[in-house]
């Protein structure tokens, strides 16, 4: 028997490969991204990074109809980009096993939000496990594959930061090696309009198999050995604990005897079971990070219980939180230095080719709507150079709200800053929706050649898919032209020259309609990425020769 | 609480390598044929922020998480990291870091009396100094130095060390990688029985 230490992302990709899956796709998100990239190694998978959640989803959803299995990865934030498919694939179902694997981020470690996408698992319908380790990672994307086939419905798998980049021995490997089972489906689409083609007359049809489907996967959640009571003694205890994932090992580590219902499947909830275990215990505590999902569910339904009158439901927790709300004292007091030291901020990288145009962004005093990624960093010491950020794609289009209410004296000054991954993502939208609805607006693609803050993914702009395959990348240029953009309002600039950058918003800013600066310089992790290959003096040369084809203004006599 | 579990938190600044010397330590504790979970943060929060690897190893492992004040030893790629980290560290804990101050972004003047303070809090201190080291152990590899280093602290053996490095050094790297961890380790080492002679 051969162990493996594994991180709870490298494990799910380990269990989707053991489960046969054919197809894994999703959009780079933290803590979800190296998921794929640990999948993305097996040439035995399809795998893709998707233009965005939506879309990878979409392609999942099909693949699964088509009869393979298709796992699809994304971070808490990107299943709201996922969403439309998400609850209607609830009423088609899928033929082969679909995982939707949602990574989500207690503390925004690297997020916007904390939002705690077990809710979207009642939302739409969609059953939920969630893992404590990287053990119960593997088994458990497989068990979800099984669920997926049996009860025909696309099925979650909940990771949070914490158990996502933790590491923990998996074991037992039969033969020292694993083993890929071959999915159970053939593949081929077998038509069925009622069932995959929701129009108002079959969904109402298939909102009625959910129901049904839902009877079944409650009846499971009793017996199910994801969910298990540990307890070393038969008889009533004054404290017992439900919880699940992560929380799980905290209160392993301070209270280890206490009684436990260990949550795998967190929706639905064993009702049958829940009650069996609360009657056997004096205090119930529900030890659940985030929302009070567990906690409201078990007083709907009369059962006594304490939750969040104990523990915080912001941020993450941790041992010393989960013994304080369970009254446990477990001594540990620290160090205490007398010397406080000065706080270390994230930062964009020391010779940031993007650190400039934030400089000139700020010179220029302008109101700058940004996005999501490295670019994210602007707003900090020493740029200052941010004013909004809110989702992916976002900058252009409340640019767009911002510049039709803006008094005169803001008019001209607001400019909407994204980098290529992002633009690619749903900034396209976003400028359609300005020259379509006529909009004034400055929109500048920090372009740095790669998706930089989840560590150097290919996207559509940068002339690579997984796996550095060379992939077609979309011109900025010709974009602009379909778009019925003047060549004069489109540009790009060297993202080195602060001269050039400054010349540029001085020109673009004050003028009216859409205008697009591409401000080309190639990241500086992705360009020693690049050298290792011996392709950094290509992409080098190309990204130069484009800067030269496209001055700002216009294309030189 | 669970039985003894051996508890090393590895600190630094972006870039310095303690992901890589805290899968080599899992690694080792592994191959030692311990229980191990470490857990780290990956992500927007580190370009150029701290970084930390909680590693842990026993019997049995429950949280990946190392409880606040129950680290046994602190490995510190910087000075000012380790004092921030101080509070996670148990009372007697040891410390082993690299005497090189990185200043953060936007501060004008490192704190003065790190030394002396670290000296005080840690019941024992392995000091690596960037002189020691400058010259013979490339940039690349100090951080594999300061795990050597810090290793006189950690209760495992030099082979399983030694097969971790095999494992999990990048390609080619292997030897250059053993020879600053055995660089490290007799550093470590001398400075121990230095201190046991002035006691």
């Amino acid at each position: 028997m051969r162990t493996r230490l594994l991180s709870g992302n490298e494990a799910v990709a380990l269990g989707a490969w053991e489960a046969g899956v054919a197809v894994g796709c999703g959009y780079p998100g933290t803590p979800s991204t190296e998921i794929l990239e640990t999948l993305a190694r097996q040439p035995e998978v399809y795998t893709e990074w998707s233009v965005n959640e939506k879309v990878a989803l979409e392609v999942g959803v099909g693949a699964a109809l088509a009869g393979g299995r298709a796992l699809v990865t994304m971070k808490h934030v990107g299943v709201n980009v996922a969403a439309d498919p998400l609850f209607t694939a609830a009423y088609t179902g899928v033929r082969a096993g679909l995982v939707i694997v949602t990574a989500d981020d207690p503390d925004m470690h690297s997020s916007q939000n904390e939002q705690d996408n077990r809710n979207y698992a009642i939302a739409a319908k969609v059953p939920m496990l969630e893992p404590s380790d990287s053990a119960e990672a593997r088994e458990f994307t497989k068990l979800a594959f099984e669920l997926s086939e049996a009860h025909d419905t696309p099925v979650f798998l909940r990771l949070t930061t914490r158990l996502s980049h933790s590491k923990s021995l998996v074991d037992a490997f039969p033969d020292g090696a694993p083993v890929r089972t071959p999915a159970p489906i053939e593949p081929g689409f077998v038509a069925d309009p009622r069932k995959y083609v929701m129009i108002p007359g079959h969904a109402k049809l298939r909102r009625r198999a959910l129901a049904e489907r839902w009877v079944a996967l409650e009846e499971l959640a009793e017996t199910d050995p994801a969910n298990r009571i540990e307890r070393s003694s038969a008889g009533p205890a004054p404290i017992g604990v439900i919880t699940s994932g992560i929380p799980y090992t905290y209160v392993k580590e301070v209270a280890p005897d206490l009684p436990v219902l260990k949550l795998g499947l967190v929706h639905p909830l064993p009702r049958r079971l829940v009650e069996q275990f609360a009657a056997s215990v004096g205090r119930l505590y529900v030890v659940e990070e985030l929302d009070p999902v567990i906690e409201t569910r078990l007083k709907a339904w009369g059962i006594d219980c304490i939750g969040k009158d104990a523990f915080p439901a912001i941020g993450e927790f941790t041992p010393a939180i989960v013994a304080a709300g369970l009254g446990v004292d477990t001594g540990g007091e620290g160090l205490a230095p007398a010397i406080e030291v000065p706080v270390r901020r994230p930062g964009l990288c020391p010779g940031c080719p993007h650190d400039h145009v934030f400089n000139e962004l700020r010179r220029h005093d302008m109101i700058v709507s940004g996005d999501i990624g490295c670019y994210s960093l602007g707003v900090l010491p020493p740029y200052n150079a941010m004013d909004t950020l809110l989702d992916m794609g976002a900058s252009l289009t409340m640019a767009q709200g911002m510049e039709v209410v803006a008094p005169p004296d803001q008019k001209g000054r607001i400019a909407a800053v994204i980098g290529d991954s992002t633009f690619a993502h749903s900034g396209i939208t976003g400028l359609l929706n300005a020259v379509w609805n006529g909009h004034d607006g400055l929109y500048i693609v920090l372009d740095n050649g790669t998706t930089a803050m989840t560590g150097m993914q290919p996207n559509p702009m940068s002339g690579e898919r997984i796996g550095r395959e060379e992939a077609p990348s979309v011109d900025y240029e010709l974009l602009a032209r379909a778009f019925h953009l003047p060549a004069e309002n489109v540009g790009m600039v060297d993202a080195y020259d602060t001269g050039a950058i400054s010349a540029a918003i001085d020109e673009l800013a004050p003028r009216p309609g859409v205008r697009l600066l591409v401000v080309v310089g190639l990241c500086l992790i992705e360009g020693q990425k690049l050298k290792k290959l011996d392709r950094l003096t290509g992409k080098k040369d190309l990204r130069r020769e484009l800067i030269a084809l496209h001055p700002v203004g216009g294309p030189r006599e | 609480m669970s039985e003894p579990v051996t508890n090393v938190l590895m600190v630094g600044v972006g870039g310095q390598g303690i992901v890589l010397a805290s899968d080599i330590l899992a690694e080792a504790a592994a191959i030692a044929g311990h229980d191990v979970k470490k857990s780290e943060i990956h992500g927007m929060s580190r370009r150029g922020g701290p970084v930390f690897s909680h590693v842990r190893f026993g019997t049995r492992v429950h949280s990946a998480v190392i409880p606040e004040g129950a680290a046994g030893v602190v490995l510190a790629m910087e000075p000012m990291e380790l004092l921030r980290w101080a509070p996670w560290a148990a009372p007697g804990a040891s410390a082993c870091y690299l005497s090189a101050p990185i200043l953060p972004v936007g501060v004008e003047e490192y704190p003065d009396d790190l030394e002396a303070e670290i000296d005080r809090l840690f019941d024992r201190v392995v000091r690596v100094e960037l002189a020691a080291i400058r010259r013979s152990v490339p940039m690349k590899v100090r951080n594999t130095a300061l795990l050597g280093a810090a290793s006189v602290f950690v209760p495992l053996a030099q082979e399983h060390f030694a097969q971790a490095l095999r494992a999990l050094s990048p390609r080619g790297t292997y030897e250059s990688n053993q020879a600053a961890f055995d660089a490290g380790r007799a550093l470590g080492g001398q400075q121990l029985k230095e201190v046991a002679h002035v006691e």
